[in-house]
């Protein structure tokens, strides 16, 4: 790059770093307070050296950044050490043996999770694999159909009030018989599943005729209605202050302190995880999963492929919304506590961020996104109250630099083989 | 009967601040077939920039029609920029990419500015001091109209005839029709499409910083979180009168605002914000493409 170049850039980092500081002057350097009416403006000088210094760094950093992404499909890839580390790992697991000594690894630090690190962390655990199970269902519907669906929490909704629910109206009477009240988590849970599913159809009839954003946006809507009549049918739903005491689950007849309560919770979502994670497998390789993508990419063409384009879509929403119900179940057992204030739009967005930063479609995505998500902010307190913000910029600079997402997923590659001319016309494809 | 037309016109008032904002999601959205979702912040920094540069002018002293006109127009000046910023940042970067990866950038910028101005400025709800004149020739009829309501109706309409001569007569406003319809050949007759979109984004913005600081005096309260709500209801009031089309948006903001406004008024207050989203689950499966949207064929 001639010096020239890196003239006229820093030029223009210089313009943008004064079209940023003036832009967010009023913002940064100035404070207003209201007390008595009266509006109480201060202002924070020392705001101003930092806010040049970064925006021109990071407008620098920028322009370097968007002109390297729009120019690297122009050579071949580089090789760094990270892609020479990726590809040992890939031909690793390739072999059978390594990927099963692998997999036994993992799960052995899975399984013996909660007695190495104590409850803390297995609570934090089992919230973050809640948001597993909410992501792999959310990625069914957004990954493989590509139907953008921003009401999410509803279905979530309604599987933790099922729960709620049947303790607040079955509860008495099981107490008044004497059954052990850990037995409603056991029935709720598949209700809940069939519940959210039913619900998965009932907001997919209206949506069958809209397609991208129209969609997104009836979905918001649906969940955002859910929501309000959480909260304002007080006297079946609890209303705001939502329903408390929410029993866990029975475990042959034992009263479980909390924290052996929560080892056991941990196993039962670790065991639905990997349910969740080997249906989605075999649903991304059925034929309903293929037919799904083919919607994905085209819905036209689909259809005159002789695709019933009404049927995959209701089947989506209700393959998708059965493991929100199913993750809703296990919250309310977690937390003991539901109100409606857990299931807003920023739930669903949340979830539909994992994805996206994980990699929309992939199940390692899904996986690691939620886990990222929902760890870091945990064991990163300090910085807590800059949590959204973050995710924010994250989200952007991932849909532009890395649309894929960080575990982008490995589609299924078809080679074609061509044989000797001796034998041509067979040609094979494996 | 009384009752009734009281809920009308405020529902009318109401309305007509929806206008304000659903025109600026119509008009991105007929350019650029992008929800933008940040339209509702960028109407909250219209409001804050107002709060902000007003307090500051009041403090040194000014006489209110003074301060009143200059944060308007300050209001104006830095959500404009704001609209300019965030579509050159987000939005271009991603104009050849699927629609959804805009979508999605749009709703991280929303996350952006809501949380910059909750930590920069407070989290609390400010009262925000209302600079409008009181309008002496509505007294005899302050029951049914005040004058904020007035205000907001007038500036509203006046806005709208603007716009509409902007788009009908003049040259960028031909410019903006042209990339509407197709962007390959408006592009092939000379226009540019990116200063197009840009001034689009600006007097999207322009529109939202007007009913930012006119729902604030409304309202008479501020905070990080009032546009992601008003941006979403400004958004249903576009969808319902037919995306893209601006009579459309002007429509079906007044129908928003006289169903909020009646809904509460007749049926209950809690549910005020479900009347909206119920309206828009009935266009969208009665008339997918609004009441006055041009039905489009899907080709391949």
């Amino acid at each position: 790059m001639t010096t020239k170049k890196i003239g006229s850039e820093l030029v223009s980092a210089l313009v943008t770093t004064l079209w940023f500081v003036v832009l967010l002057f009023p913002f940064l350097v100035m404070k207003v307070n209201v007390t008595s009416g009266k509006a109480i403006v201060i202002f924070r000088w020392s705001a101003l050296p930092m806010l040049a210094v970064t925006t021109f760094v990071l407008s620098f950093a920028w322009s370097r950044a968007l002109e390297w992404n729009d120019h690297r499909g122009d050579k071949t890839p580089v090789r760094t050490p990270l892609t020479a580390v990726r590809e040992f790992i890939h031909r690793a697991l390739a072999q059978k043996s390594i990927r099963r000594t692998a997999l036994a690894a993992l799960m052995t630090v899975v399984v013996a999770y909660p007695f190495v690190l104590g409850m803390y962390h297995t609570n934090i655990m089992i919230t973050a694999l809640i948001y597993v199970i909410l992501a792999l269902g959310l990625n069914i519907v957004v990954g493989l159909g590509g139907l953008l669906n921003l009401g999410y929490a509803a279905f979530f909704a309604v599987g933790a009030y099922t729960y709620g629910l049947l303790w607040r109206y079955a509860g008495p009477a099981f107490v008044a018989a004497g059954i052990n009240t850990g037995w409603l988590f056991w029935i709720a849970l598949p209700t809940a599943g069939i519940l959210a599913t039913l619900f998965g159809i009932l907001l997919s009839l209206p949506v069958l005729r809209l397609r991208g954003d129209y969609l997104a946006i009836i979905t918001l809507a649906f969940g955002e209605i859910v929501r309000m009549v959480l909260q304002n049918s007080g006297d079946v739903t609890g209303g705001a202050t939502g329903i408390s005491l929410i029993p866990r689950p029975w475990f042959f007849n034992l009263r479980l302190p909390p924290s052996q309560a929560a080892t056991y919770i941990y196993y039962i979502v670790l065991v639905l995880v990997i349910m969740t994670i080997f249906v989605v497998r075999r649903i991304e390789d059925s034929r309903v999963g293929r037919a799904l993508e083919a919607m994905r990419e085209d819905e036209i063409a689909c259809e005159a492929m002789g695709i019933d384009l009404v049927r995959n879509k209701l089947s989506t929403f209700a393959l998708g919304a059965f493991w929100a119900g199913i993750a809703g179940v296990i919250l309310a057992a977690q937390t003991t506590y539901i109100n409606p204030d857990s299931f807003t739009l920023w739930e669903s967005i949340m979830v539909l961020m994992a994805i996206v930063i994980g990699g929309t479609g992939s199940i390692p995505g899904a996986i690691g996104g939620a886990m990222l998500l929902k760890l870091l902010p945990e064991y990163f307190r300090p910085l807590a109250q800059y949590r959204m913000l973050i995710y924010g910029i994250a989200m952007i600079i991932i849909i532009i630099f890395k649309p894929d997402g960080l575990f982008p997923r490995n589609r299924k590659k078809y080679t074609f083989v061509e044989k000797s001319p001796s034998d041509a016309g067979s040609g094979a494809v494996q | 009967m009384d009752y009734f037309l009281k809920l009308f016109l405020s529902g009318t008032a109401k309305g007509s601040i929806y206008a304000l904002i659903a025109l600026g999601y119509t008009m991105v959205y007929g350019i650029v077939q992008l929800i933008n979702f940040a339209h509702g912040e960028v109407y909250m920094l219209g409001g804050f920039t107002a709060l902000i540069v007003g307090g500051y002018l009041f403090m040194l002293g000014m006489p209110v029609w003074a301060v009143l006109v200059l944060s308007i127009l300050a209001s104006i000046v830095f959500s404009a920029a704001f609209g300019f910023t965030i579509e050159r940042l987000a939005y271009r970067p991603l104009r050849n990419k699927p629609r959804l990866s805009a979508l999605i950038s749009a709703i991280g910028i929303s996350m952006i500015l809501q949380n910059f101005v909750m930590l920069a400025q407070t989290e609390k709800y400010l009262s925000f001091p209302s600079y409008l004149p009181e309008l002496t020739f509505l007294l005899p009829v302050r029951e049914y109209i005040n004058s904020t309501q007035f205000i907001i109706l007038v500036t509203t309409s006046v806005i709208m005839v603007f716009l509409t001569a902007l788009i009908k007569f003049t040259r960028i406003g031909k410019a903006m029709r042209a990339t509407a319809q197709d962007k390959g050949m408006a592009q092939l007759v000379g226009v540019n499409i990116n200063q197009v979109i840009s001034v689009t984004f600006i007097i999207g913005s322009a529109l939202a910083a007007v009913g930012g600081v006119l729902i604030c005096s409304y309202m008479g309260q501020i905070n990080y979180y009032i546009g992601f709500v008003a941006g979403i209801k400004a958004f249903v009031a576009a969808v319902l009168g037919g995306i893209g089309s601006i009579p459309g948006a002007v429509l079906g903001s007044f129908i928003l605002g006289w169903t909020e406004s009646l809904g509460t008024g007749y049926i209950s207050s809690d549910y005020e914000d479900a009347f909206a989203f119920i309206i828009l689950i009935l266009i969208l499966i009665l008339k997918p493409d609004g009441i006055l949207g041009k039905n489009q064929k899907q080709k391949v």
